[in-house]
């Protein structure tokens, strides 16, 4: 499979004001660090889950991905060409907008209440691939029909639709400019259990038909584990696993990743699954000791070597990645990691 | 535990709430009816629109000024809670029930430190002195584990994060020692690891001091975890009612079937969830069937359109429907 988007070294630091006292040099500012050195790919056609708590820095990611958002460091290419270097305010007007769009996460709070569903799924169209008024009509048209939105609710106001339509118009939107790599930001988590099937559906039946790559943000890993072949998993601005949903869902390797799973109410009716507790508050994104694991405040099984030097994210076979000095594998591949325990966190600039 | 012999703690009759607005009656909550038995937990599962929260609301006294109740009876260790005036609700909110709402930071008092906010309610209805009741504040801080509670105790809802916050919606709750907890949807909003402490420790002081709980979620699956017994709720309408495990394992109503369908499962795959097809009636409707869900229903026949039969299967498992599966 050939990658379409690649990220290396993402950084991106907000500041903050801190209150440093009243002796000038404790007043330097404080960053919040939202993204911290994250690398990533997306092939073609492929669905990628990214997974974390709020506050984990996945929107930001996304955001910067999406070059919604400029990143503090590191490079963004897309399909061979380096997009990271552009802008986000000029990116609006490059011919390679339309390849990378997005589906955000409240479908009410992103439709313009004053557009109706034609004019929002038509917007996008005008911008980036103008075209006659009839083709325009036409191309709406087809997408609406496409993501299942009857013909006669394309007059109406989002007001005049209900939450699983205004669903199905922002996906339509972001398919009009014929995309290549379409980002969803927990496109179902506004909706109904009932909706949600029928959406998380329909954005199958799309990346079938269409040949789409997915990179699906959300916090609800049943649904992660139903759309996605690879999963991503974020906490505290760094990715701590990464690897195929089976591998990664069938057998954590980070302690974080094993309790966000036990965590997962489930149905099943033969008692619960023994639950890992997190103890402790998540540490703050302002600041953070770079020689520290980001996870050590919460961890069941941290020692003193994960206070003095963080872990990176390193491999552990077949395709998987770990940050975690001490991941739960199984013996035979123990031994492998041993050896890469010395790297640790590489936090510069 | 066998309800014949244990007397309800709450009993729900025939409960009717409707809704007056400027495009008509909205028929909310329609005749339903359950008990609650001392120290369970009782879920009430349904879509958004459903009539869940506004049954919760009901129980309590809050309902909004635009609600009516129509008919039905709220029983409550012999007395109907319906025909108290306000001054006595006030007594039993707090001290007998409690309520944890679904935002706990827009239910919080921005401005005042979440120790005194306790301490205000333990002063209200345990009629302790200020100082006491401020010290109390922090036992129960201590209690719903949440770390260096003097120091919480000092801190606004702001500087608090949204499980903590949630934590001293607990906290505040159980602060009397309820005999009903009414959890309207406690964890939407939190992550997943958050909500699994969440919901355990509130389990724990359940378990602990006897208390029942009604849990409203829209979230089948947690649920499933929580509950002793799951109410099914569609259109104002409480259409199945049964013990967990019996709910999920052989489900009588279609709704049920469809709602355990649509709800993913960690072993299922995207072809196997099943959507439920139509959507909820216009509650706003005058000819609204007897039974809500015959419009979506795939077993809908003609004799569906009768009154509504509410069948005891047996004794704790009932269900709204004139073709069960």
């Amino acid at each position: 499979m050939t990658v379409l988007l690649e990220a290396r070294g993402l950084v991106k630091r907000f500041a903050v004001k801190k209150d440093g006292g009243w002796w000038p040099l404790n007043r330097r500012p404080s960053q919040i660090f939202a993204v911290d050195g994250v690398s990533f790919s997306v092939a073609e056609g492929e669905t990628v889950g990214l997974v974390g708590e709020s506050g984990c820095g996945k929107s930001t990611l996304v955001r910067i991905v999406a070059r919604l958002l400029d990143a503090t460091s590191g490079e963004i290419t897309f399909g061979g060409a380096d997009i990271g270097s552009v802008p986000a305010r000029q990116f609006g007007r490059m011919p390679q907008r339309a390849n990378i769009q997005m589906v955000f996460q409240d479908p009410t709070d992103s439709l313009n209440p004053r557009f109706t569903a034609f004019d929002a799924i038509a917007d996008p169209v005008r911008r980036l691939r103008p075209m006659r008024r009839a083709d325009l009509k036409a191309r709406v048209f087809e997408m609406a029909r496409l993501c299942g939105l009857p013909e006669e609710l394309l007059s109406r106001f989002p007001h005049q639709l209900s939450g699983g339509q205004k669903a199905r118009v922002g996906i339509a939107r972001a398919l009009a400019v014929e995309p290549k790599l379409l980002i969803l930001d927990e496109p179902t988590s506004a909706l109904d259990v009932s909706v949600q099937v029928v959406i998380l559906h329909l954005l199958q039946e799309l990346k079938e038909r269409l040949g789409l790559s997915y990179l699906f943000i959300s916090h609800d890993l049943n649904v992660v584990r139903l759309l996605c072949k690879r999963v991503l998993v974020m906490y505290a601005g760094r990715i701590v696993e990464q690897g195929s949903t089976a591998d990664v869902f069938g057998a954590p390797a980070h302690p974080y990743t094993a309790a966000l799973l036990s965590a997962i109410p489930s149905m099943s009716t033969e008692g619960r699954r023994a639950r890992i507790v997190l103890t402790g508050e998540p540490v703050s994104p302002i600041d953070p000791d770079p020689n520290v694991c980001r996870f050590y405040s919460r961890c069941p099984s941290g020692t003193s070597l994960c206070t003095s030097a963080g872990p990176a994210l390193v491999p552990v076979g077949s395709g998987r990645e770990v940050a975690c000095h001490f991941p739960r594998l199984a013996q035979s591949e123990v031994g492998r990691v041993e050896g890469v325990r010395a790297g640790s966190y590489n936090t510069t600039g | 535990m066998k309800p014949d012999e244990v007397v309800p703690l709450l009993t729900v009759e025939d409960l009717s709430v409707e809704f007056r607005t400027r495009s008509g009656t909205v028929h909310a909550v329609d005749r339903i009816g359950f008990d609650i038995y001392p120290g369970e937990t009782l879920a009430v599962v349904g879509e958004s629109g459903s009539g869940k929260s506004v049954t919760s609301y009901a129980i309590m006294g809050i309902l909004d000024n635009a609600a009516r109740v129509t008919s039905g009876r709220v029983l409550f260790r012999g007395t109907d809670l319906l025909k108290e005036d306000e001054v006595r609700m006030r007594e039993i909110r707090g001290r007998e029930f409690a309520m944890i709402f679904q935002n706990p930071r827009t239910a919080l008092n921005p401005i005042r430190p979440v120790g005194k906010q306790i301490a205000d309610v333990l002063s209200r209805h345990a009629g302790l002195s200020a100082s006491e009741a401020y010290r109390r504040a922090i036992e129960v801080l201590a209690q719903v584990k949440i770390p260096d509670p003097e120091r919480r105790a000092r801190a606004y809802p702001f500087e608090l994060s949204g499980g903590m916050c949630q934590r001293v919606m607990i906290a505040m709750a159980l602060s009397c020692r309820p005999a009903l907890l009414i959890a309207d949807e406690p964890t939407t909003g939190l992550d997943a690891t958050i909500q699994a402490v969440i919901m355990d420790l509130i389990g724990e002081i359940a378990q602990a001091q006897g208390m029942a709980t009604l849990l409203i979620t829209h979230d089948l699956a947690l649920a499933s975890e929580q509950a002793d017994r799951i109410a099914v709720m569609h259109a104002g309408h409480i259409v199945e009612i049964a013990p967990t495990k019996d709910l999920l394992t052989a489900p009588r109503h279609p709704y049920t079937r469809s709602l355990i369908a649509a709800t993913p499962a960690p072993a299922a795959s995207l072809s196997e969830l099943a959507a439920i097809p139509g959507a909820l009636p216009d509650l706003r409707r005058d000819d609204l069937p007897p039974c809500r869900y015959s419009e979506r229903c795939p077993r809908h026949e003609a004799d569906c359109d009768g009154p509504l039969p509410l069948e005891r299967l047996s004794a704790r498992h009932t269900v709204a429907c004139w073709h069960p599966l």
